[in-house]
């Protein structure tokens, strides 16, 4: 879909920061609200805006860890519908973050989130594996996660800049 | 006692930038609008190149006029985005910072007597290095009526015999201000028919949003009598490293190492060698970093005019200078007021000149986030002048 340059400029920006007020957005764009809002909704109407979303730091949380897993899933794509029908299986499940098809080694890259290292464990052994058409899956857990989805996690805000320079 | 200081230099005004620098260091909570700079960390791939000249032992001096290899990316990184040819062994030194490529080009040209006209409001240092080798700053107050551009009829008035060069700065510390290349033709027709000679700063040229920006040197004739000065501070956010260049035509190139090499041998070696990073695969950064100030501006200037702070559009680098004239207040009256009262720094515009009376200048190189709590203040500060 070709889109106008105020149209990317409007995905830009939400992407990199998708809490933003309308009349904050309007004037970063050069346009009035209620044209941003028109297309923002066209946008979300078209599927190419499809969620907003934060990037939170979880461990910085009390009482809320969790644990994500990367599980490489080695498959046998299907006549007619190659690894779309697996993938679909896969993604129904509601403990699946993302699922990508990968070239390489393996065919599936798939995300898991869940509350403990057992929790995750029994998905993979017990939903994951036994699903027809999967032939093996190696699972890697993450162990801290430094950056994601272009933003630091941990890094430092503080301005350094002298506050009055010429 | 004799006089331990010399006179020129008793003679020298402190930078007005420097009181608020003062008063503001002490306080918590401000938020900043007054930093000249961005914000931006200098691109990790620059940083890693200059911790790897540092293993590599690069430690040495370099050759009076900077790396040749430097000066090879400068030359090529000139011709590729301002369409301006400048030979790497004979035009280019690399100096310390866009500031000494400036302070070189006024040693090298004006003798005592001598005037360079400054158009003002203009960067701090313009008027005092005129100064300080004896020469007259005549300062030419820009247009605040059209965005700050060159009043071309006070520009000639302002040329005498004694007249060695214009000095001109675009886009423009504090207000911001492009100007076109129409202007700068007739800047060309002034310089060329009173045999004059220009000090372009060029170093906010990658910051130009709105049109393609023109380098002075490219016009008509204007190469030879062009000192171009750039830098990698603004548009490279490599302001601590203290590195810029300065090209221009071989004689006047020839005079101005001869004084760099007595006062400062060469820029700092693994400075260099970061540079040549930057030039050679930073330039996709320069791109992104743009586009964000662009956005930054669009939202900060509106909303000034939203507020009541009316504010022409600034072409290019990361300044508004709005006027603050409804206020009633002076422009030291309402940086120091703002300050105090809601702990917002700006700068006074009369501390870049006259011209710059009734003006502040304000940076919107600072988070989204930070500008928009400075425009709730401003506001709520603004509010009590109605």
């Amino acid at each position: 879909m070709q889109l106008t340059e105020k149209e990317l400029d409007l995905l830009q920006i939400i992407e990199e920061n998708g809490r933003m007020e309308i009349d904050v957005l309007s004037k970063m764009v050069e346009l009035s609200e209620s044209e941003t809002e028109k297309i923002l909704q066209q946008l979300e109407e078209q599927r190419i805006i499809v969620e907003y979303g934060a990037v939170i730091d979880w461990r910085k949380v009390d009482n809320f860890e969790g644990v994500t897993a990367m599980i490489d899933v080695k498959v046998t794509p299907k006549r007619e519908v190659g690894f779309d029908e697996i993938a679909k299986n896969i993604y129904r499940f509601p403990e699946v973050k993302s699922v990508y098809l990968m070239s390489g080694a393996y065919d599936l890259s798939v995300v898991v989130e869940g509350k403990s290292l057992s929790q995750v464990a029994n998905f993979v052994s017990e939903k994951l594996s036994t699903l027809d058409s999967v032939i093996s899956t190696t699972t890697h857990f993450i162990m801290k996660k430094y950056k994601h989805d272009g933003t630091i996690f941990d890094q430092g805000e503080d301005d350094r800049r002298i506050v009055v320079s010429p | 006692m004799r006089n331990r200081v010399a006179d020129h230099v008793q003679k020298l005004q402190p930078s007005g930038i420097r009181r608020f620098f003062d008063l503001a260091a002490n306080m918590e909570g401000v938020i900043s609008l007054g930093v000249g700079e961005p914000d931006f960390v200098t691109s990790w791939g620059v940083r890693e190149a200059c911790i790897a000249s540092l293993h590599n032992g690069h430690t040495s001096y370099t050759a009076n006029a900077g790396l040749m290899e430097l000066r090879q990316e400068i030359s090529r990184y000139l011709a590729q985005e301002f369409e301006v040819e400048y030979s790497a062994a004979n035009d280019i030194i690399v100096t310390v910072g866009a500031s000494q490529a400036l302070d070189l080009s006024i040693r090298a040209i004006v003798d005592p007597g001598d005037e360079v006209i400054v158009i003002e409001p203009s960067f701090v240092s313009y008027a005092p290095l005129i100064e300080l080798v004896g020469g007259r700053a005549v300062r030419v107050g820009a247009d605040a009526e059209r965005g700050f551009s060159i009043n071309f009829d006070d520009l000639e008035a302002a040329i005498t015999e004694r007249t060695k060069a214009i000095l001109l700065c675009f886009p423009n510390n504090p207000t911001g201000t492009m100007l076109t290349r129409d202007e700068l033709i007739q800047v060309s027709r002034l310089v060329e028919k009173h045999d004059l000679l220009v000090l372009s700063d060029e170093i906010y040229a990658e910051l130009s949003f709105d049109e393609k920006f023109t380098s002075f040197p490219t016009l008509p004739n204007m190469k030879d009598r062009t000192i171009l000065i750039s830098g990698f501070s603004k548009g490279f956010a490599m302001t601590g490293w203290r590195l810029g260049f300065v090209a221009g035509p071989t004689d006047i190139i020839e005079a101005m190492l001869k004084i760099h090499q007595y006062a400062m041998m060469c820029a700092s070696t693994m400075a260099q060698y970061g540079a040549i990073e930057a030039l050679k695969n930073g330039r996709q950064d320069i791109e992104a970093m743009k586009k964000s100030y662009r956005r930054r501006r669009n939202y900060f200037v509106a909303s000034l005019n939203e507020i009541g702070l009316p504010c022409h559009n600034p072409g290019g680098a990361f300044y508004a200078f709005p006027s603050i004239k409804p206020t009633g207040l002076s422009s030291q009256e309402f940086a120091e007021r703002l300050l105090l009262e809601e702990k917002v720094a700006v700068v006074p515009g009369d501390v870049f000149g006259e011209s710059g009376e009734g003006y502040v200048r304000c940076s919107y190189a600072s988070s989204l986030e930070q500008l928009q709590e400075a425009i709730k203040r401003m506001e709520r500060f603004v509010k009590q002048f109605r």
